[in-house]
């Protein structure tokens, strides 16, 4: 448990800065500038420094190798004055003098030392150095060139002293002839400490101007894009609220630069919105009106046509057959055009969107059984028996009860004048998320591309075909209005001498939603329970109906009226 | 046309409506059914007409010239109980709602059919005459069937005779849960699945009247998503 956490954790943070990244273009902007102004001001420091040591040590150089020229030739003199006085001195006073004399060129503090060291390195021979300078200081290699060309050369090397310091150098050889006692090398030895601390310092130098200059262009950039950035996100939460429907929000306008611009237009653009939505608004409220009145401008002479043809209806014994008839036909064309005006008008509120959801919780089962019970005398006109299963047997769902009974009658009837003999399935099922209702019929069903146009007004399958219970045309659309009212979906399939089959499904949750059905919008397996004898068997669908719960199923039972 | 004499008619009808032939019609309806109508056709003269014929019933037509139907239904509902019918050409909410709030009964959808309408009219001026108990109980209230009276602490609380059968229906079995659709039956006399509306707006006003507190109500009480039922005595 604990590791899928940390794992978790693990993986949202790279994601949750990847998201941060890739949302906002202030971070990626000010973080580009650093990383790239890194990048630039990093080689240039580099390159400074390496040229600035390179000066540094040449010029070092130069000197150094001047001065240990100047000490060689001084230190011949004094090899030469000795060989030529009047007394040979002996070889250690020789050595100490030319080293005493070559120290005292050096001053004080002594910018080098020398060290006058015997080629023959039998161990006899004196050898001198000036303040403790190690012998190791000079590389063998350095001594082995200068022995073997016998001119001057030089290394840069770590000179050592015998009291344990050490310190970086540069190292100058010659050879040198002493009178009586053979070939020397004298080695001069420049430490290099004060380059070092020069180069320290420029070193740092760089380092700090470096990290200065890329977080103050980091800096720069940071201000730049917030000026850029911040009237765009208020542009953005600006239109974000003018979205979620509150159209008197504007933008500020400040100054006459591109963003006072682009906020002018935006206040232009949610202006000229605002105004259509409005002229909209009005129109819809004008043809709601209208809707209303016509209405009511319509139904008053019906009614009063309608009450004379019952009462005339009620007295047809007493007329002669042709005019009886006649009364007949107008009190069932009564019936259609009373029909047909209502589903129009229903049809014009939701045009005008007017129609508004009449939220109640309601037991969807009872609902549907409701809308079954009443649509059973149709069946049983037509000889089917409408059966209805639902899991579970009770199921309360925030919905409008009218519109809903209104889509499940429909879709009865709907199913009952298309259907055949073989009945009316009607089934509930629940999920989590959503409830459902499906009505699966087993008549002519319908061909490939009709299940798309069976919602369309006064769409017909087959205009050939007589209409028995004598709908209106515009059954279904209301019904997909009112479902999609509801926030859900009604969808039709079918397949031709297979039957079809309607699906409601309602979310449970308005503001969730929901995003697959509970029911299967068409079942491959079905078998139509008049061709499988034992209808209370296992269930062989996908559907899965409880019937071993004699409460969670039952038939309506087709009555015959006459 | 079967003429009934005034004495034994089922009961006077004020029909407020300013289309002269439905009135007419309805009129025409109304005799053969054996009720005796009175016609008004302008909704600033209906109060005076109601004064005048001491209606059983008043079909009331919400659009009129002169006074809207609302108002009218509004006035006569502030001086007298009086069963109030209305016939509407709107189905809508807001239209139904606002009729059933100013103080109607029952509401009739033009274009409707005259057996329809008779048995709206019926089942209003139908009173209960069938009265099994004689006195009832419900929270802190007394209701006296017979003498269709409700008292609190022996104050008479004045309630339409809709109201009254509501609130009966509920008394007659404490505790017990009535659907809306079993109230629409047992009050309204619907036979068949109505507009639910009906109820709540109907309990709402009962509310308002027999509730210390309407907000928190004791004897109307609410069975969420099923119905409601009479509070314990």
């Amino acid at each position: 448990m604990s590791r899928i956490t940390v794992s978790g954790i693990l993986l949202a943070v790279p994601r949750a800065l990847r998201r941060l990244w890739s949302r906002s273009l202030w971070l990626r902007v000010t973080v580009t500038t650093l990383v790239l102004s890194g990048i630039v001001v990093g080689i240039l420091g580099l390159s400074l420094l390496s040229r600035v040591t390179t000066g540094l040590l040449q010029a070092k150089e130069r000197i150094s190798v001047g001065e240990a020229s100047a000490g060689l030739g001084e230190a011949q003199r004094i090899l030469d004055a000795a060989d030529t006085g009047p007394s040979t001195p002996s070889a250690s006073r020789l050595v100490d003098s030319v080293v005493s004399a070559l120290a005292a060129r050096a001053g004080s503090p002594s910018t080098f030392d020398v060290l006058l060291l015997s080629s023959q390195r039998t161990g006899d021979a004196p050898e001198r150095g000036t303040n403790l300078v190690a012998e190791s200081s000079v590389p063998a290699a350095l001594r082995e060139a200068v022995v073997s060309s016998q001119r001057q050369s030089w290394t840069f090397t770590e000179i050592e002293f015998l009291d344990g310091r050490s310190t970086p150098g540069l190292v100058v050889g010659a050879p040198l002839l002493v009178p009586t006692v053979g070939p020397y090398e004298l080695y001069y030895l420049f430490p290099l400490a004060q380059e070092q601390s020069t180069l320290d310092l420029v070193r740092s130098s760089v380092v700090y101007a470096a990290l200065v200059l890329v977080l103050l262009l980091g800096f720069v950039a940071w201000l730049v894009t917030r000026q850029v950035v911040l009237p765009v996100r208020a542009a953005s939460r600006t239109a974000g609220r003018l979205a979620g429907g509150n159209l008197s929000e504007r933008m500020r306008v400040k100054g006459t630069d591109d963003l006072a611009s682009l906020a002018r237009s935006f206040n232009a653009m949610a202006e000229s919105l605002a105004h259509q939505i409005r002229e909209l608004e009005g129109l819809s409220l004008v043809q709601q009106r209208f809707v209303s009145d016509v209405s009511h401008e319509l139904r008053t002479p019906l009614t009063t046509i309608r009450m004379a043809a019952d009462v005339v209806f009620e007295d047809r014994d007493q007329l002669e057959a042709p005019t009886a008839r006649a009364v007949e036909l107008l009190q069932t064309q009564l019936d259609r055009f009373e029909a047909l005006l209502v589903d129009l008008l229903e049809i014009s509120r939701f045009d005008a969107g007017a129609a508004v959801l009449d939220l109640e919780r309601v037991d969807l089962v009872a609902l549907v059984r409701r809308a079954v019970d009443s649509a059973s005398p149709l069946a049983a006109r037509a000889g089917m028996e409408l059966r209805l299963s639902a899991d579970p047997p009770v199921c309360f769902v925030d919905c409008d009860s009218r519109r809903v009974y209104r889509v499940v009658r429909n879709l009865v009837e709907n199913a009952i004048e298309h259907g055949d003999a073989r009945g009316v399935d009607i089934q509930i099922g629940t999920d989590d998320r959503a409830v459902a209702i499906r009505v699966r019929d087993f008549g002519v069903g319908l061909r490939p591309g009709e299940s798309g146009l069976v919602f369309n007004r006064f769409w017909r399958a087959d205009p050939a075909r007589a209409r028995t219970t004598g709908g209106t045309g515009l059954g279904l659309a209301i019904a997909l209005e009112d479902s999609r009212l509801h926030g859900g979906w009604l969808e039709a399939w079918g397949e031709p001498g297979r039957g079809a089959c309607f699906r409601l499904t309602l979310p449970r949750d308005r503001a969730v939603g929901f995003e697959t059905s509970p029911l299967p919008l068409e079942d491959d397996d079905a078998v139509p329970p008049g061709e499988q004898p034992q209808v209370d068997g296992p269930p062989t669908g996908p559907v899965t109906v409880p019937t071993g719960s004699p409460a969670a199923r039952f038939v309506i039972s087709s009555k015959d009226p006459s | 046309m079967t003429v009934t004499p005034a004495g034994s008619s089922r009961g006077r009808v004020l029909v407020v409506d300013d289309d002269a032939a439905l009135a007419e019609m309805l009129g025409i309806v109304l005799r053969g059914e054996g009720f005796d109508p009175v016609f008004c056709a302008d909704g600033s003269e209906a109060l005076g007409a109601f004064r005048d014929a001491k209606p059983d019933l008043v079909l009331l037509d919400l659009m009129l010239p002169g006074r809207d139907g609302i108002d009218v239904c509004r006035s006569i509902r502030a001086e007298s109980g009086t069963p109030i019918v209305m016939l509407t050409a709107k189905s809508d909410t807001v239209d139904v709602v606002v009729g059933l709030e100013s103080g109607a009964d029952d509401y009739i959808v033009k274009p409707f059919k005259p057996k329809e309408l008779v048995a709206r009219i019926r089942a209003r001026i139908r009173r209960n005459d069938d009265m099994p108990a004689s006195t009832l109980v419900a929270g802190d209230l007394e209701i006296d069937v017979t003498g269709h009276t409700v008292r609190r602490n022996g104050e008479v609380l004045s309630l339409t005779p809709l109201e009254f059968d509501l609130l009966t229906c509920l008394a007659r079995k404490p505790g017990q849960v009535f659907t809306r659709e079993v109230l629409l039956q047992e009050v309204w006399g619907y036979r068949h699945a109505a507009d639910t509306r009906l109820v709540n707006v109907h309990v709402q006003r009962l509310r308002a009247k027999v509730e210390q507190d309407p907000e928190r109500p004791e004897i109307v009480l609410t069975v969420r998503g099923v119905g409601y039922k009479a509070g314990p005595a």
